[in-house]
């Protein structure tokens, strides 16, 4: 073993002598090997994004104050959404699954650590180099990308000097998804403890394995797709460009059968977390353990045949849009089949309300609304109307913030008593919980009346009629995004400022069954060198 | 974390899993590999930094990296730390990296039907698109190779299957065959047999190479096919040169398994990183035929 260890401070025997606990200072967190270590580096570094794409948000919605323009040139608004949108989704939602993922993962299914942990190292380390090629175009001649997140040619080979950037950004995203991916689908299959098999796992472990199987084969795709921008404007190629026989189409085809399978990519990890947390806290078994999982990869079946939904007005033939319309519907199926099984869980259940479930619940009923217009943006010929619209807008972030944020804001304050060792603060955690569910309605709820009545998106100015719900969208973005405070405070509590706390049981939850709760709080920096026994007790959600 | 002491003791013995130690190689190759991306976006936007510095450091660092990283991992393999659960993880892992590799090469051979099949005919009013002919290029025929209607890049010459391609086609399947052979040679315990049907194997690759820049140059100088031939020159260049660019990525991995199996590396029962190098090496190969029927022969 006469290589990287150099540092290292054990005898280097032909036994397994690795380390036992952390190494000291910066270098800890830069050659860690560790999944814990590695998860807390990824939600450490997707909370640093959310602050940083949220502060765009910020911009934006003060700038749609009212109309007319105040703060800023439309160049650099246009950049905000842009970035905001790339930021939020690679840097806030994606690494804070993977962060979920890396603590979560290995400790729900018995293994010692994520199977290939240099490799998971590496795909950590790639993202705080990517967003800051990607951020630093802020402050190249002509500014960052402004062409929308989507980076449609022709308009997005008009960008300058930052295109290049954006464009290699995205490749070093793409292997990070991609290493990460890797290594939570080997984990899965390759180190279960005996006797897990896998349909008695964790939902959390099966919406992750489906989601890194949907990462490992649509990243690949993105990276062809941005490949073939950079070639179209800088070595000649005509990908895109309709003289030399291309197709702008072509990019927004091979962008989407990226992107749409990216958009449950950006939820089935809550899916899992959702599925966990409901049952705990109704003190019941999921009800429709297997419907569950077969309702998953239904999902990431059916998003690789929906692409074209998003391109209805772009011009494909009408059996295209036909197909594309009918395949989008189906996916209401499963999706409520989801649904039905949450609620049939909570259904006589012997309910609590803590902080994690209070969110799993406005979780349900918030992203259902997200799926309801999910479903009116999928009829073709209504989509004519909503395209580019407000509408959209709100669909989308209805979704995202109470879907996929909410997932891993519920996930935080469930776990982090298993993470730290001490119980965060319940009235704060209800205090963050009560502004943030209302002022998420504030902020996005208005948007599909703006949308409705034909506010076009990506637009730093509108016209009139469109102030008072654009005022109250905005008032609702500010406080939404002070709300997110009390959340930091009540986390930097339970990691630096632990004095006093009320120390966490090592089942921290009395209705939660799973493996990470038969070990200590905090959980101990290896665990599961000797795969865990027991596990029929712990998995309540199979018949034994 | 007084838990931390009850682990450490068992952890002397025989711990089940493998666990590597900490390591700072994967920072280093994404520090380096930030630099090279910097210094291309600096050349590709003419911006006033000296690019090859960056680009020339950046690879040398991120070349040394990973040959001290892999080293590493050889190592640790021959020394026996990896049991048969590792061995499982790197099938899974190779598996699904080639699987990546696959979707990878699958949104240019979109690219390739989507353009052949519906962009150009619809570019010369087929379907419903006969206003586009009509109000953009009346004068545009649809057909196959094509540089579109604007001729990008001027007349040109499609390639031909059956010359070098065909040969190629050969050459690389019969390269398929050398490293099975290789491999149950290594299987038989037969080290010198192994080692010359991997020479042979890697022989066969740089022909391989050597044959596809000569169609290259051929194209650019005799055919006037470039990369600027409309898409056709788009397509054929790209999936061609991405597919050049694994054969050289996997004759290197050829090479470095050829020297150490040289070196006494691998067992006739354990020998993964022959047959990770192996799996890739049949992955270029299947994707070479899927080129060759659809990028020469159709």
């Amino acid at each position: 073993m006469a290589q990287a260890q150099d540092a290292h401070d054990h005898s280097h025997d032909h036994d397994h002598d690795h380390a036992h606990g952390p190494e000291k200072g910066i270098m800890r967190w830069i050659k860690t090997t560790n999944h814990k270590d590695l998860g807390t580096l990824y939600l450490w570094f997707s909370a640093t994004m959310f602050f940083i794409g949220g502060l765009m948000s910020l911009a934006i919605r003060a700038e749609l104050w009212q109309p007319g323009m105040q703060y800023m040139d439309p160049e650099l608004f246009n950049q905000f959404t842009t970035v905001h949108a790339l930021v939020m989704i690679f840097g806030g939602v994606m690494p804070g699954f993977v962060g979920l993922a890396n603590w979560m993962v290995p400790m729900m299914i018995g293994a010692p650590d994520l199977a290939l942990p240099r490799v998971n190292n590496w795909g950590f380390w790639i993202l705080p180099f990517a967003f800051t090629l990607l951020l630093s175009t802020f402050f190249l001649p002509g500014g960052a990308p402004a062409g929308g997140w989507t980076i449609y040619p022709p308009l997005v080979l008009q960008t300058g000097n930052s295109f290049p950037l954006l464009i290699f950004a995205i490749h070093l995203m793409g292997v990070s998804s991609i290493t990460g991916a890797i290594n939570v689908v080997v984990t899965i299959l390759n180190m279960r403890a005996p006797g897990m098999t896998l349909l008695k796992m964790p939902l959390f472990a099966w919406s992750w394995l489906i989601t890194a199987y949907l990462l490992i084969a649509t990243m690949p795709v993105l990276a062809g797709a941005v490949t073939m921008l950079l070639t179209d404007k800088y070595f000649g190629t005509s990908f895109f460009n309709a003289g030399g026989g291309g197709d702008p189409v072509l990019f927004e085809h091979v962008f989407w059968f990226f992107g749409h399978p990216e958009v449950y990519i950006l939820i089935l990890p809550s899916f899992g977390v959702i599925s966990t947390i409901i049952p705990t806290f109704a003190r019941k078994p999921l009800f429709g353990y297997a419907s569950m999982v077969y309702a998953m990869a239904s999902i990431a079946f059916l998003s690789f045949i929906v692409w074209a939904h998003h391109m209805f007005t772009v011009g494909i033939p009408l059996a295209g849009e036909l197909f594309f319309m009918f395949s989008t519907m189906l996916i209401a199926v499963p999706t409520g089949v989801k649904v039905f099984n949450w609620v049939a869980t909570m259904w006589r259940g012997s309910m609590t309300f803590e902080t994690p479930m209070l969110f799993a619940i406005a979780f349900v009923f918030l992203f259902s609304i997200g799926g309801f217009s999910g479903l009116m943006l999928a009829l073709a010929p209504v989509d004519f109307q909503y395209h580019n619209t407000y509408f959209v807008v709100a669909h989308f972030h209805y979704v995202l913030v109470p879907g996929a944020v909410f997932g891993i804001i519920a996930a935080v304050y469930y776990w982090i008593p298993k993470w730290t060792g001490v119980m965060y603060n319940e009235t704060l955690g209800k205090l963050h919980f009560w502004l943030s569910a209302i002022f998420i309605n504030v902020l996005f709820f208005p948007q599909h009346f703006l949308g409705l009545a034909g506010m076009p998106r990506r637009i730093p100015d509108y016209a009139v009629q469109f102030t008072d719900f654009n005022q109250i969208s905005t008032i609702g973005a500010f406080f939404f995004f002070a709300s997110q405070f009390i959340f930091f405070y009540n986390i930097l509590r339970c990691v630096l400022w632990r004095k006093g706390l009320q120390p966490a049981p090592a089942r921290v939850w009395e209705g939660a069954h799973g493996l990470e709760w038969t070990v200590p709080s905090p959980a101990p920096y290896h665990t599961f060198e000797e795969p865990p026994t027991g596990i029929d007790a712990e998995t309540p959600w199979v018949a034994h | 974390m007084a838990t931390q002491d009850a682990h450490a003791a068992h952890d002397t013995g025989s711990s089940r899993y493998f666990v590597p130690n900490p390591s700072a190689w994967p920072f280093y190759l994404t520090a380096s590999l930030a630099l090279v991306v910097y210094g291309v976006a600096t050349y590709l936007e003419d911006r006033p930094y000296p690019w090859k510095v960056m680009v020339i450091v950046g690879a040398l660092l991120a070349f040394t990296v990973i040959f001290r990283w892999f080293r590493g991992v050889a190592l640790e393999s021959e020394s026996g730390s990896y049991n048969l659960q590792v061995d499982r993880t790197f099938r899974w892992g190779m598996s699904w990296f080639i699987f990546s590799e696959v979707m990878f090469f699958g949104a240019f051979f979109g690219a390739l039907f989507y353009t052949r099949m519906l962009s150009v005919p619809w570019l010369a009013g087929d379907g419903a698109k006969l206003l586009t002919k009509l109000m953009l290029w009346p004068q545009f025929e649809a057909g196959w190779p094509s540089n579109g209607p604007a001729h990008v890049g001027g007349e040109f010459k499609g390639m031909e299957a059956w010359g070098l391609p065909a040969l190629n086609t050969l050459l690389l399947i019969t390269s398929s065959f050398t490293v099975t052979w290789a491999h149950h040679a290594l299987k038989d315990n037969k080290r010198a047999k192994c080692i010359a049907f991997m020479i042979l194997t890697v022989a066969l690759g740089a022909t391989f190479l050597y044959f596809q820049a000569t169609e290259y140059a051929h194209a650019y100088t005799v055919q006037n096919l470039t990369l600027h031939s409309g898409v056709y020159g788009s397509t054929f260049f790209m999936l061609t040169g991405f597919h050049g660019l694994h054969v050289t990525l996997g004759t290197l991995m050829l090479i470095i398994i050829t020297i150490r199996l040289a070196l006494g590396h691998f067992k006739p029962d354990r020998h993964f990183g022959f047959e990770g190098v192996a799996w890739y090496w049949h992955f270029v190969d299947v994707v070479w035929i899927g080129l060759f029927t659809f990028v020469y022969v159709l």
